[in-house]
Formats: structure tokens, C-alpha cells, sequence
């Protein structure tokens, strides 16, 4: 009847109305969650993956809203980047949103997708990882560090259900990014911060899974100011080498980015 | 499975399957074809439309995600007058004015974008408009008469 449709696989659609429900009705394998749609409809598009049901999590009540607690910005996993780029409570995570692809993108994609699909080159990585957030699943809460294990790998089981995410507020913050002209994804891009557990700098694009750069972070943690850098570098070998940028190019983007990302410097 | 949504301030409701986009909906239950289909995959933003008021690349939505929502098409755009006429919304005569079209593919995602960063930017800042424009390819206009309708909607806005 519709012409499209010999595109995608055949998939049944369900809206379930609460976390329970939603949980429930995943069956841990052929069963996906879909939020925004933006990474997961071009792979299905692709006919990538099969699934035999979506099931829409973009409106549970659970996963919305933004909650400013003291000392912390508890973010709902439905929550779309444009949403977050709005949010003003941490300046470098709404800078960070707001880079994300394009508008229309921002207006779908959610901070819960982006977390589960775990892109090599996703911008949320660098912000829950330099913030050393804390990521609250329908079962228990998994700390940013112990979150991204591999390209589009994460320590989720299957039909586990990312509610929200709760990220420390910084005393200082910082995110810059080289974008991909054509899709908007960092070709690396660092984030910083100093928390009152210490400073932390995360590095997304430039390798299969987000990192930390523990080097970085000691010689911030006394000085956290441009000056401290001087000097330090990011040895090519693990770094990513694809079309976009050698592992050498990516190598040294990453000091010059911390250096920016530095440099905007202001409150969190 | 059946949805019903608001589409272009009508409660409409149509058959469909899951795996139905958003765009193919308009498109072939509605009729409304200046909802254009460039790319498929997310890229040129010809297939831009509002979903609850914010613009969205309908061919990345499927039509099963608008149901109980509000889809605003450029078709809905123009104001409706008495005796069954129409006057252009002012970003489509600002595109007029500045020849922000020429082949026009790409105009009614232009627009639908444009009015999405007309709400809701503060000020003509070209910059933004641009970063706002990311997701909208033209080929022909080389943008900048694009970017200068929008910023004119923005300042009449005040
Ligand atoms: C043109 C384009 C440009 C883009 N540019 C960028 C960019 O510059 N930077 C960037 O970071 N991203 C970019 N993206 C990706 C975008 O950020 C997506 O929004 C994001 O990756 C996925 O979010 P979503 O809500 O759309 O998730 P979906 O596509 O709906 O889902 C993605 C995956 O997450 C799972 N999932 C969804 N929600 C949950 C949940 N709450 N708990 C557990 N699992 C869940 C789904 O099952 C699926 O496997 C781009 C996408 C497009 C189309
Ligand atoms: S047709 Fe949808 S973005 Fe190109
Ligand atoms: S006017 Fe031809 S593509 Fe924009």
C-alpha cells in the first residue's frame, strides 16, 4: 500500500506506559527500545539489525524532565539534546547538546539513545565520562567510568532501561569538539572539568570508546589553567585512522582541544 | 495499526505499519507532497516538518511516533482566509522577497526549519542561523539569501 515500504524490516510498535511496562515487555533479545530514532532508524534502514518489536520509550513519564538537585543535574534519559542545550544549569553540557548533529536531530535524538548507542564519536560520552556522572538504569546505577566498554559497546544487559543520569555540578567546565563538517560528530572532542572530586578530562572520537587522559588530569589538578599543559601529548598508537583524520591528526587535535575547552573555562 | 494525529490543526487518523515513516504517511495517505524526499537517510533535511511544534527530518521519525501528536506540514503554513484563500506566513514572503528559492526542492524544509529558529532565536545572529541551518542542504541558493529571509522574519518578530 506504501511505497516505502520494502525498506525496513517488517517490526511490531509498542508504547508501553510506565519503566515496568516497558522493561517487561522486552524480551532481552529481539525486542529493541526506541527514543529519538535518529541513530537507530538509519540502522534499521540499513537493514543492520531485525528486531521483531520497538518499543517507544520516548514518552514515559520516568525518562522526562530536568531535576536541579544541590550539587547535582539529574538529567531524564528521554531528555532531547536541543532540551539539554536549552538547559542552562551546566554551560559546557549544554554547549556540548547543542553541537550535536543538527537541529532537527537535537529535536529527536535523546540523551538516553545516545548513551545506549555508544557511538565511537558520541558527544554525551565525553560529558558523562569528564563529569564522572552517574547513569540510573531501571536496575541500578552504573558509574560513567565503568559504562562504555567498547565501540558501540556498554555495560548494559540486554533490556536494560537507561532512566536517567545524574551529573555532578562543576565548578569549572569546558567542552570543544572538531566537528565532522558533514554529519556534526566530533572527529575528536574533549571535555574538562574540575569537580569537587578532582579534575577530570574525557576524549571522545578518537579511539573504539571514549577515554579518560589521566596524564592531564594530575597536571590539572594543581593548576588547572592552559600553562599546566605545556608540554604534554597523546601518543598516536591507539588512536582511531579512518577517512575523516589519521591517528597522528587525531593525536594532535586532543591537546589543542583540552586547551580550548580550558579556555572557555567558566563556571561549570 | 491505526494513528491519530493533529496534521496541520485537523484531527486526521490513517491505517499504517510500524515501519511506516512519517514522511511516506504525508506523502501517500495524505497527498501532501511538498513534504519532499531527498535523501532517505537523515542527511538534507528536505523532509522537514514539526512534530509538537519543533521541526524533525520525517523521513527519521516513523509515523507510529506522531500518533497522539501535532504534525505541522509547510502545506499548513500559509494562513487560511476567508472564501477559502490563503496568505503566505511572513518567512515565505521573506524568501520571496530575498530569492531565498530556486529550484525549491529544498524550500519546504527550509521554511519548516526556518520557523523553528524563527521562534526561537533571539536575535537575527547569522552564526546561529547558519549552525541552525546544519541540517538543511540546498544546492542552488548558496544559502546566504536563505539565511537573510530568516533573519528579516526574526527582526518583524521584534
Ligand atoms: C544526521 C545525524 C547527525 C548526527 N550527529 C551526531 C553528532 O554530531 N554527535 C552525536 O553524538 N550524535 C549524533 N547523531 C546521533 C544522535 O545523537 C542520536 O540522537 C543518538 O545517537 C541516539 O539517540 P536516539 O534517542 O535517537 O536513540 P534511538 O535511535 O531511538 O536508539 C539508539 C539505541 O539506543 C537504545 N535506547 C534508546 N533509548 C534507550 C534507553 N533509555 N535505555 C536503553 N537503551 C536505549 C535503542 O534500543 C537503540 O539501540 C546524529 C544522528 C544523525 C541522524
Ligand atoms: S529526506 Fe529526510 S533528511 Fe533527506
Ligand atoms: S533552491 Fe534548489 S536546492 Fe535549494
Amino acid at each position: 500500500m506504501y511505497s516505502g515500504e520494502g525498506l525496513m524490516f517488517p517490526f511490531d510498535y509498542l508504547r508501553p506506559q510506565s519503566v515496568a511496562e516497558a522493561v517487561a515487555a522486552h524480551d532481552g533479545e529481539e525486542r529493541r527500545y526506541l527514543a529519538g530514532g535518529q541513530s537507530l532508524l538509519a540502522a534499521l534502514k540499513l537493514r543492520l539489525a531485525q528486531p521483531t518489536a520497538l518499543i517507544d520509550v520516548a514518552r514515559l513519564p520516568e525518562l522526562s524532565g530536568i531535576e536541579a538537585e544541590p550539587g547535582r543535574l539529574v538529567v531524564g534519559a528521554g531528555t532531547t539534546h536541543a532540551a539539554l542545550a536549552e538547559c542552562r544549569e551546566i554551560a559546557a553540557l549544554a554547549r556540548l547538546a547543542g553541537s550535536i548533529g543538527d537541529l532537527q536531530v537535537r529535536n529527536m535524538g535523546t540523551l538516553g539513545g545516545a548513551l545506549a548507542n555508544a557511538d565511537p564519536a558520541g558527544d554525551h560520552a565525553a560529558g558523562v565520562l569528564g563529569l564522572g556522572a552517574d547513569i540510573h538504569t531501571d536496575r541500578r546505577i552504573i558509574a560513567a567510568d565503568d559504562f562504555f566498554l567498547g565501540m558501540f559497546e556498554t555495560a548494559l544487559e540486554p533490556g536494560e532501561l537507561i532512566v536517567s543520569v545524574s551529573y555532578p555540578r562543576p565548578r569549572r567546565a569546558g567542552y570543544a569538539k572538531v566537528r565532522n563538517p558533514a554529519s556534526g560528530y566530533p572527529v575528536a572532542g574533549v571535555f574538562v572539568a574540575e569537580t569537587d572530586d578532582g579534575v577530570r578530562v574525557a576524549v571522545t572520537g578518537a579511539a573504539a570508546c571514549p577515554f579518560r587522559l589521566t596524564q592531564f588530569e594530575m597536571a590539572l589538578a594543581g593548576d588547572f589553567s592552559v600553562a599546566a599543559l605545556e608540554g604534554l601529548g597523546v601518543p598516536a598508537g591507539e588512536l582511531s585512522r579512518d577517512l575523516h583524520a589519521s591517528a597522528e591528526y587525531r593525536a594532535a587535535l586532543i591537546p589543542v582541544l583540552a586547551r580550548r575547552a580550558l579556555g572557555q573555562g567558566g563556571e561549570g | 495499526m491505526r494513528v491519530a494525529f493533529t496534521l496541520n490543526g485537523r484531527n486526521v487518523e490513517a491505517e499504517t505499519e510500524p515501519r511506516i515513516l512519517l514522511v511516506t504517511l504525508l506523502r501517500e495517505a495524505f497527498g501532501l507532497t511538498g513534504t519532499h524526499v531527498g535523501c532517505d537517510t537523515g542527511q538534507c533535511g528536505a523532509c522537514t516538518v514539526h512534530l509538537d511544534g519543533r521541526a524533525v527530518k520525517s523521513c527519521m521519525v516513523l509515523a507510529a511516533q506522531a500518533d497522539g501528536r501535532s504534525v505541522l506540514t509547510i502545506e499548513g503554513v500559509a494562513a487560511k482566509g476567508e472564501n477559502g484563500g490563503e496568505s503566505l506566513h511572513p518567512l515565505q514572503t521573506a524568501f520571496r522577497d530575498h530569492h531565498a528559492l530556486q529550484c525549491g526542492f529544498c524550500t519546504p524544509g527550509m521554511v519548516m526549519s526556518g520557523l523553528d529558529l524563527a521562534a526561537h532565536l533571539d536575535s537575527p545572529d547569522e552564526t546561529a542561523i547558519r549552525h541552525g541551518l546544519d541540517g538543511n542542504l540546498c544546492r542552488c541558493t548558496g544559502y546566504r539569501p536563505i539565511v537573510e529571509a530568516i533573519a528579516q522574519c526574526i527582526r518583524e518578530k521584534g
